[in-house]
C-alpha cells in the first residue's frame, strides 16, 4: 500500500474514532442479532460505510467475502483481489482481529461440508498471510452447510453460500 | 407348531432378497406393499384389577402399533373378531382365530397397583393350533409401560423371525425449528418410535450428531458453544456435559465411540487439513490416525472393534475406506460412481450403511464391508446420515426437502429398501442415533 493512501486512511481512522468506537461497543445490528442459534455470517456493523476504518467500510468498500467453485477450497482471481483489499486493511487497522467463516453450500453430507468449510476459511488465511497479515490476529472456523445466507435450492443460491467470510472483531480500545 | 408362521416370514424375506439381487446392485427398490405381510391379532391385554384396564387396551396398542410399523405384520382389527381373550389363563378358541385368518395371536394380562405394573403375555401359532414359546412376565413401574409393551414386541418379533428386536430402544437427535437460514437445533432424545420426547441442550449453541454410547447412557456430539466446533459427552441421566480437549487452535467434530465406550474416534481440523483421531475418554490422550492432506472424516468402528471405517476424498472425491482401529494403510471399499459419505458399521458387522450423492439426488444405501452386493434403500433431494436398529434389520435416516421452505424429517426403511415411513417427531428432526437395546 502506498504510504499517502495509509495516512489518509490513518486520519480517517482518526477523526472517527468516537464514533466508531460506540458503534462497536454497541455491536448486535448483524444477522446472528435476533437468533443466537443463527449467529456467524455479518459480525458486528459498525460506524458508517464513509469511514474507512469502521467494520460497514470493510464489509461493503472492501468487501468481507469471498466465492468458492463447486466443491472447490482454491481462490478465484476476484476472490484473490477481495483478499489483496482485506489484507491492506488489516495491515492498516491492525487493531483488529478477524474469525475467518468458511461454508460450504446444502450439496454435500454434514461433516464434510464441515472439512470443506474449514478448507476454505484455510485458503482464506493461508492468502492472507502471505499478503503480511500476522497468522496471531486471525482464527479460523467452519460452519459446514449449517449458516446458509440464500436459501433456495438453486446453484443462484449455492453460489452465494460457499464462501469464506472475515468476521471482524476487536478494533479501537482507546 | 411354530414353523409355519417362521417358514411364512422366512418366505418373505426371501422374496424380498430375491427381487432386490434380480434388479443389480444399483437398482434403488422400494416396492412398498408387493409382500404380503402377517396377519396377527393383538386383543386388549386382560386387567387383572379393576384399575388397569385403560393400561391393557394402551399397551395392546403400542404392541400392535410396534409390530405393524415393522411391514412384516399386519393387524386384524378388533371389529372383525369372533371370539374375545378375556381371561389370560383359558384355552384359546383357534378357529375363531383362524377364521378371521389371524395367523398369530399376542395375548396379554396386566395388573397396575399403584405405581407398580405387571405385564404377562403368550404368542401363539394360530395355523398349528399351539403356544410359540413360553409365556412371560415382565415387572415395572407404571411410569415406563412404553418399554414394557416394546419388550413384548420384541419377543413376538424374535420369536417369529429368529432375529433380535429393536422396540425397547431410543433415539437421540438433533430437533430443528425454523427456515434453513435461521435454523435452531438442540439435542433430543425419544423412544425409537418417537414416543417421549425430552431435549437435552437448548438451541443457544447450534448441536450437530450426537451419537449414542455403546450402553446408551452418554451421547457424544459437536456443539459450537464456545463458537468453534468442540466435542461434548453428555450423560443422558443428569445432561451434564463436559467438553472434550482438542489440540489448540483446532476444531473438532463427527465423533463416535467405540464398542467398548472408552474411546472416541473423531475428525480434527488443523490447518487446512482434516484428519481421524481418537482420544481415550479418561485421561484425554489421543491419537493421530491419518496423516493424509486430504479430508478424512465420518469415522465409525466395527462391532468389534478393531477397524475404522471412514470417508477420505483421497482419490479426488469423497469415497469410503477401512482401515485397522490404530491407524495405518486404508483399503478403498466404494467404487461406484457417485460420492460415498457418512459410513455406518452394522452392529452384526456384516454392512456399511452410507449416504451416496450421484446426479444432483442423495441415497441411503448399504454395501458389504469389502464393497460388494451395493444396495440403495432410499432417493430424494436429500437423505443424509444413516443409523443402525440394534438388530441391524432398520435404517434411520433424515430427509431435508428441496428448496426455500425446505424442512427436515426422520424416517426409517428396512435393509430391504422396503417400508420407508416417516418417524413422527414434534419439530423437524436430524442426525438421528438409534441407541442399543435396552436392559
Amino acid at each position: 500500500m502506498k504510504l499517502t493512501t495509509k495516512v489518509i486512511l490513518m486520519m480517517g481512522a482518526l477523526s472517527m474514532a468516537a464514533c466508531t468506537n460506540a458503534g462497536k461497543l454497541g455491536g448486535g445490528a448483524g444477522d446472528g442479532a435476533f437468533d443466537p442459534n443463527a449467529a456467524g455470517n455479518s459480525g458486528v456493523i459498525a460506524g458508517s460505510a464513509s469511514d474507512p476504518a469502521s467494520t460497514a467500510y470493510f464489509q461493503q468498500a472492501v468487501g468481507d467475502r469471498v466465492m468458492f467453485e463447486v466443491d472447490q477450497s482454491s481462490l478465484t482471481a476476484v476472490g484473490r483481489a477481495t483478499l489483496d483489499g482485506q489484507a491492506a486493511w488489516l495491515l492498516t487497522n491492525a487493531d483488529y482481529t478477524a474469525i475467518i467463516e468458511g461454508h460450504a453450500d446444502e450439496q454435500g453430507t454434514r461433516e464434510y461440508n464441515i472439512a470443506l468449510g474449514n478448507r476454505r476459511a484455510d485458503a482464506a488465511r493461508s492468502y492472507l498471510v502471505s499478503k503480511g497479515v500476522p497468522s496471531s490476529r486471525m482464527q479460523i472456523v467452519s460452519y459446514g452447510k449449517e449458516r446458509p445466507i440464500e436459501i433456495c435450492s438453486e446453484e443462484a443460491c449455492y453460489a452465494k453460500n460457499r464462501r469464506a467470510v472475515t468476521v471482524l472483531a476487536g478494533g479501537l480500545t482507546g | 407348531m411354530m414353523v409355519r408362521i417362521f417358514t411364512a416370514l422366512m418366505a418373505l424375506m426371501m422374496t424380498a432378497t430375491l427381487s432386490l439381487a434380480q434388479q443389480g446392485p444399483l437398482r434403488i427398490e422400494i416396492t412398498e406393499g408387493v409382500i404380503e405381510p402377517l396377519p396377527f391379532a393383538t386383543p386388549n391385554f386382560v386387567a387383572e384389577n379393576g384399575s388397569s384396564a385403560e393400561m391393557g387396551a394402551q399397551l395392546a396398542r403400542v404392541v400392535a402399533a410396534d409390530l405393524q410399523n415393522t411391514g412384516l405384520f399386519r393387524e386384524i382389527p378388533a371389529s372383525a373378531y369372533i371370539s374375545n381373550v378375556t381371561d389370560f389363563g383359558s384355552a384359546i378358541q383357534y378357529s375363531d382365530w383362524k377364521a378371521i385368518n389371524a395367523q398369530a395371536l399376542v395375548t396379554g394380562a396386566v395388573n397396575v397397583s399403584g405405581n407398580s405394573l405387571t405385564v404377562k403375555f403368550r404368542l401363539y401359532d394360530i395355523f398349528s393350533g399351539a403356544e410359540l414359546g413360553n409365556g412371560l412376565q415382565f415387572q415395572g413401574t407404571t411410569e415406563g409401560w412404553r418399554r414394557m409393551a416394546h419388550k413384548v414386541s420384541d419377543a413376538v418379533y424374535s420369536r417369529i423371525t429368529g432375529e433380535g428386536g429393536y422396540f425397547d430402544s431410543r433415539v437421540v437427535f438433533v430437533s430443528e425449528t425454523g427456515p434453513k437460514n435461521k435454523r435452531q437445533k438442540r439435542l433430543a432424545v425419544m423412544d425409537y418410535d418417537g414416543a417421549g420426547v425430552k431435549y437435552l441442550t437448548d438451541s443457544r449453541s447450534l448441536v450437530l450428531a450426537p451419537r449414542f454410547s455403546p450402553t446408551g447412557d452418554r451421547v457424544l456430539y459437536t456443539s459450537y458453544e464456545t463458537g468453534f466446533p468442540r466435542i461434548y459427552v453428555l450423560d443422558v441421566g443428569s445432561v451434564q456435559r463436559r467438553v472434550l480437549e482438542s489440540g489448540e487452535g483446532s476444531i473438532s467434530f463427527a465423533p463416535r465411540f467405540s464398542p467398548n465406550g472408552q474411546t472416541v474416534v473423531y475428525s480434527q481440523a488443523t490447518g487446512s487439513n482434516t484428519d481421524i483421531y481418537t482420544m481415550d475418554i479418561a485421561s484425554g490422550r489421543s491419537t493421530r490416525l491419518t496423516s493424509a492432506p486430504s479430508i478424512e472424516t465420518a469415522p465409525s468402528y466395527s462391532p468389534d472393534g478393531n477397524s475404522i471405517v471412514f470417508e477420505s476424498d483421497r482419490s479426488g472425491a469423497q469415497q469410503l475406506y477401512i482401515m485397522s482401529a490404530n491407524g495405518g494403510e486404508a483399503k478403498r471399499i466404494s467404487f461406484g460412481q457417485g460420492r460415498y459419505g457418512t459410513p455406518v458399521w452394522s452392529p452384526r458387522g456384516d454392512l456399511v450403511a452410507f449416504t451416496k450423492q450421484s446426479k444432483g439426488r442423495f441415497h441411503i444405501g448399504v454395501m458389504r464391508v469389502d464393497g460388494s452386493e451395493e444396495r440403495l434403500l432410499t432417493a430424494s433431494f436429500l437423505d443424509e446420515g444413516p443409523t443402525w436398529s440394534p438388530n441391524g434389520r432398520v435404517i434411520m435416516f433424515h430427509r431435508e426437502t428441496q428448496g426455500a421452505g425446505g424442512r427436515s424429517t426422520l424416517y426409517s426403511v428396512d435393509i430391504t429398501g422396503r417400508n420407508l415411513r416417516p418417524v413422527r417427531t414434534p419439530e423437524g428432526g436430524s442426525d438421528p442415533s438409534w441407541s442399543p437395546l435396552q436392559k
